[in-house]
């Protein structure tokens, strides 16, 4: 008699893949059979799909607890894993409910966009959870996929099918990386499965150079996904040619998705050949920094900035990484969880940057915001010097932790270039301030007032920001005890 | 202790929750203005007066801290929200409650634009300030400290002059950099000592070698504080561009925090590099007080010029820290308090012809006693003040500092004693170009003396010189103790390290 796969673990995953499959087939027929079909499909996707996203949600604490292993090892449900994906559910939902409004008004409102962040979210979750190099790929194709087509989601636009084309070219060539390196893995200990690979590498006395080399294409790919330097060169150009709420949903979901895989990968099946890769990571890790702090400086277009900003930020978390034991890892779940609502609270503002029917991207037509959008100004402010990590705002803790868990690994001088690029670029973050803030209002102010579901974001995403220290203890805890998940 | 058991919370959060009120007051026409601007005065008052349960309720005659306070706030890390005052911290908080009613008042009809948001950004600020002094646990004191930075940045952004933005960048940027190195010192002490509190972290002997690079992360940070030479630039900027009420907390208060962190946290922390360094403290110190007293005699601004005396009389201040005596930390923790008070009304003195002649340049001005006979006294006294005559607040710092600086080092003492000269040089200079001469020009001889409302500002201060200067005691019994007790534990700890060297021998 064939055994019935346990299933329970994989719930969430396979609750979104129906739910996404059954919004796909409900938005054609929506379309198809309404007058006004288009902004309807678009519409009732878009609210189901939040709806979606949140069930999820609650679905992954249902499961949440041991570590459980579905499919013979290929799936891993731990709290490591539950503690990415509820990062990843809720950076996606917010990012949902921020779109929609954007889209309707520059006439891109199709109803497959929530189906494609669905599906996007559904392979960050299998990337999470990957407990095996090949369910690992399956993940990540999955999600990349999707965002290919997200990023060129705005056909008209040829900014945007630039970028979901040049994301393609090289996010394929990255995959293409990431499969050879884990052919040469798979080639030099015998298995695919993250647990034997661990235990097959731990027995060897002497490491292979073939090991080596591939898990050094690994990591090229994975550096890709997160993009750190030097493979950082599409992040720009995508993040300023996709849509603004698809770049809002860029610099969160698959940023913690990817880092987290990052994490899962080189701490477990790899975990014993730390001597190999730390120094890898420390580098990366240091151009990261020095790049996103210098070449922010010179951006003027604020979804540009921000690519920079995030080229940086992932440096800081890769400082975690390099640290390479609990405590490194912790500092990196507690540093992505403020990231996404630092970040998501600054797209939302990028998308309230509209004069009539014109989107502007620069970062002077912020000017006199303080005068004619004190609240939104104020939170904009918040979030720039949370960046800078300044307390007693939510990216000094962030920060803090990561320095905290390098120190006590002794990288002193990733810790020292870790501080003193964060004062670079606390030069830039200021200088939205003091657009903001100390210049003149520009030629007309931004539109008013601010869309619904941009404020109640901006709302969250603000006061998380501000009060995060209240519930700094038990978010540190509960990243804690995924870390140790890991070990 | 008239059990005020969370009294310190309540001056944190006080003008807090002023800020709160201020901001969800509507619109912005002329009366929600002035209802700011009183709830502002109104918040900061208060907190006064609850502060003024700290100076009668405090027990001069105990070494402990006091009105303590502690919760956990991330047991895991052993983290938690600890607050207390001993003799040195207790006196900064009544200086930062008494400044902060007394800019909001100086910055009445100063401010006219955004004022709801002025007044928040003061009350957050006193905020601040208030916990920076009181906290006793490094990574709540880290978090005010830098904290701070918002505020300030704003205040000189918004409301200062023609380059604000250049001053507000530099300012925050200079900070920022040299705290986030003493972050890291931070973390490197937490996880040698597992606790963040800082009485334990007091009695915790660091390793002598690992002592050197903490003490000089938390150099970085505190120098550019004080500020001393050669970190000082930014302070004449900052100065020179903020507005009055922003100037006068900068140098009344928030100058306090570089020689609050030294006594506080290098001098017990890490005695032996202290010790170590101390003849590099010396050299920066003299360098300081002469280099900035002559830079400070040739300048065209008023502002400037007393920024420039700021760093000189900050240099006395480091310099009599790190005599390591009673005399000169004492002298040191009242030449800063006095100079808070003094400096704070120098600046003041400043605003109140700047609002009536928007001009800084001193060669704008002359013959003010002749029109403005009131003015020209409070300006003699708060100058004479800063010059350290006998009598006012000055002096017994200054004195103090001196003596202190005889006991362990002559020709140190020597050449810091120029400053006195030098300061007398510069401020006489002042104010014979600004108050004396003739009469000569237009704008002077409409200039109107001094209001109630600028009167009222100015008394408090006057009454504070003159008791600074007249009955030191009331202050020295405060801090006495403590000063001694401290004193005392570094001086145990030396002694250790050196029959450690004598046994390794």
């Amino acid at each position: 008699m064939a055994e019935v796969p346990n299933i329970a673990p994989v719930l969430p995953e396979i609750f979104l893949a129906l739910a996404a499959m059954s919004l796909l087939m409900l938005g054609v027929f929506q379309k198809a059979t309404t007058p006004d079909g288009v902004i309807h499909a678009s519409r009732l996707t878009s609210g189901l799909g939040v709806v979606t996203l949140v069930l999820a949600l609650m679905l992954v604490f249902t499961v949440s607890g041991d570590t459980r292993i579905a499919f013979d090892g290929l799936f891993v449900s731990d709290s490591f894993a539950t503690y990415a994906k509820v990062l990843i559910l809720i950076a996606s939902t917010l990012s949902l409910i921020l779109a929609q409004n954007w889209l309707e008004r520059q006439g891109a409102h199709r109803f497959e966009f929530a189906i494609l962040v669905i599906f996007a979210t559904l392979g960050m979750m299998m990337m999470v959870s990957a407990g095996n190099l090949l369910s690992l790929y399956m993940g990540l194709e999955l999600q990349s996929l999707s965002l290919y087509v997200l990023a060129a989601f705005h056909r008209d636009d040829t900014r945007s099918t630039e970028a979901g084309l040049k994301y393609f070219v090289l996010g394929a060539l990255a995959s293409g990386l990431l499969l050879y390196g884990s052919s040469l893995v798979y080639g030099f200990t015998g298995t695919t499965d993250f647990a034997t690979i661990a235990s097959t590498v731990a027995a060897q006395d002497h490491t292979p150079m073939g090991l080596v080399v591939g898990l050094v294409f690994v990591m090229a790919g994975l550096a890709f996904k997160v993009s750190a330097v030097p493979f950082h060169m599409w992040t720009p150009d995508v993040y300023e040619g996709a849509p603004t709420p698809v770049t809002a949903f860029f610099a969160v979901a698959p940023k913690v998705a990817a880092l987290a895989l990052f994490l899962r990968v080189m701490v477990g099946p790899f975990g014993s050949l730390v001597a190999e890769w730390q120094q890898v990571v420390v580098v990366i890790s240091i151009l990261s920094m020095a790049l996103g702090a210098f070449a922010a400086i010179a951006q003027m277009n604020i979804k540009r900035m921000m690519a920079y900003s995030s080229i940086g930020h992932v440096g800081y978390a890769l400082i975690g990484l390099a640290v390479g034991n609990e405590a490194g890892v912790q500092a990196v779940l507690v540093y992505l969880s403020i990231y996404v609502f630092m970040n998501i609270g600054i797209f939302a503002c990028i998308m309230a940057m509209r004069r009539g029917e014109r989107h502007v991207e620069n970062i002077f037509e912020l000017g006199g915001l303080a005068k004619t959008h004190p609240g939104m100004a104020a939170v904009l402010a918040v979030f720039m010097f949370s960046m800078a990590g300044i307390p007693p705002l939510a990216g000094f803790f962030g920060k803090f932790y990561i320095f905290l868990a390098a120190i006590e690994a002794h990288l002193y001088t990733l810790a020292i270039i870790g501080v003193l690029t964060s004062v670079v670029s606390a030069y830039y973050y200021l200088r939205i301030i003091k657009i903001m803030y100390f210049d003149e209002a520009g030629i007309e102010p931004l539109e008013s007032p601010l869309p619904r579901s941009i404020s109640g974001v901006l709302a969250v995403s603000g006061a998380v920001v501000i009060l995060f220290f209240l519930v700094l203890a038990p978010v540190v805890n509960w990243a804690g005890a995924a870390a140790a998940s890991l070990f | 202790m008239f059990g005020f058991e969370h009294l310190l919370s309540v001056l944190i959060f006080l003008p807090l929750a002023g800020a709160g009120f201020i901001l969800v007051i509507p619109g912005d026409d002329e009366i929600a203005v002035r209802n700011a601007r009183r709830t502002a005065l109104f918040a900061s008052s208060f907190t006064f007066l609850m502060s003024l349960f700290l100076w009668f309720g405090f027990d001069g005659s105990t070494a402990d801290f006091q009105f303590v306070e502690k919760t956990d706030w991330i047991p895991t890390y052993n983290i938690s929200y600890h607050l207390g005052v001993d003799g040195i911290s207790m006196l900064f908080v009544m200086l930062t409650t008494l400044l902060t009613p007394i800019c909001i008042l100086a910055s009445w009809d100063s401010i006219k634009t955004r004022v709801k948001e002025y007044m928040i950004a003061f009350l957050i600020l006193e905020t601040m300030m208030v916990g920076m002094f009181s906290a006793l646990d490094i990574v709540i004191f880290y978090i005010f400290f830098e904290a701070v930075l918002i505020p300030m940045f704003l205040i000189i952004g918004v409301w200062g002059g023609q380059r604000r933005v250049y001053a507000s960048y530099k300012l925050f940027l200079y900070t920022l950099t040299g705290s986030v190195l003493m972050l890291l010192a931070i973390l490197v002490m937490y996880l040698q000592a597992g606790t963040t509190d800082i009485p334990t972290l007091m009695a915790t002997r660091f390793d002598p070698s690992l002592q050197i690079w903490l003490w000089l992360a938390f150099f970085a940070s505190f120098a550019v504080k004080v500020p001393m030479w050669p970190v000082h630039t930014w302070l004449p900027d900052a100065h020179v561009e903020a507005p009055t009420a922003g100037s006068v907390i900068l140098a009344g208060v928030l100058l306090k925090f570089g020689g609050y962190g030294f006594i506080r946290f290098s001098l017990p922390m890490f005695p032996d590099a202290s010790l170590y360094f101390t003849p590099m403290m010396y050299g920066l110190s003299i360098v300081a007080v002469i280099y900035t007293s002559l830079v400070a005699l040739v300048q065209h601004d008023m502002k400037k010029l007393i920024a420039y005396s700021s760093i000189a009389h900050m240099g006395f201040v480091t310099a009599g820290t790190f005599t390591m005596t009673t005399q000169g930390v004492e002298g040191a923790i009242y030449q800063m308090l006095s100079h808070g008070v003094v400096s704070a009304a120098l600046f003041l003195c400043v605003g109140v012809i700047y609002d009536r002649m928007h001009t800084r340049e001193i060669s704008a001005y002359g013959g003010l006693v002749h029109k403005m006979p009131r003015y020209a006294l409070v300006f003699m006294l708060f100058m004479l003040a800063s010059v350290g005559l006998p009598g006012t607040g000055g002096f017994i710092g200054e004195f103090l500092v001196l003596v202190g600086l005889f006991k362990a080092n002559t020709w140190v003492a020597a050449f810091i004693a120029t400053g006195l000269v030098l300061g007398a040089a510069y401020m006489l200079y002042l104010y014979r170009r600004v108050v004396f001469g003739a009469l000569e020009k237009d704008e002077v001889k409409k200039m109107l003396d001094m209001s109630p409302r600028e009167i009222a500002v100015f008394a408090p201060l006057i009454v504070l010189t003159l008791w600074m200067g007249i009955y030191p005691v009331s202050f020295l019994d405060v801090m006495h103790v403590s000063v001694d007790n401290l004193l005392g534990q570094v001086q145990i700890a030396l002694d250790i390290s050196k029959s450690a060297v004598v046994a390794g021998q």
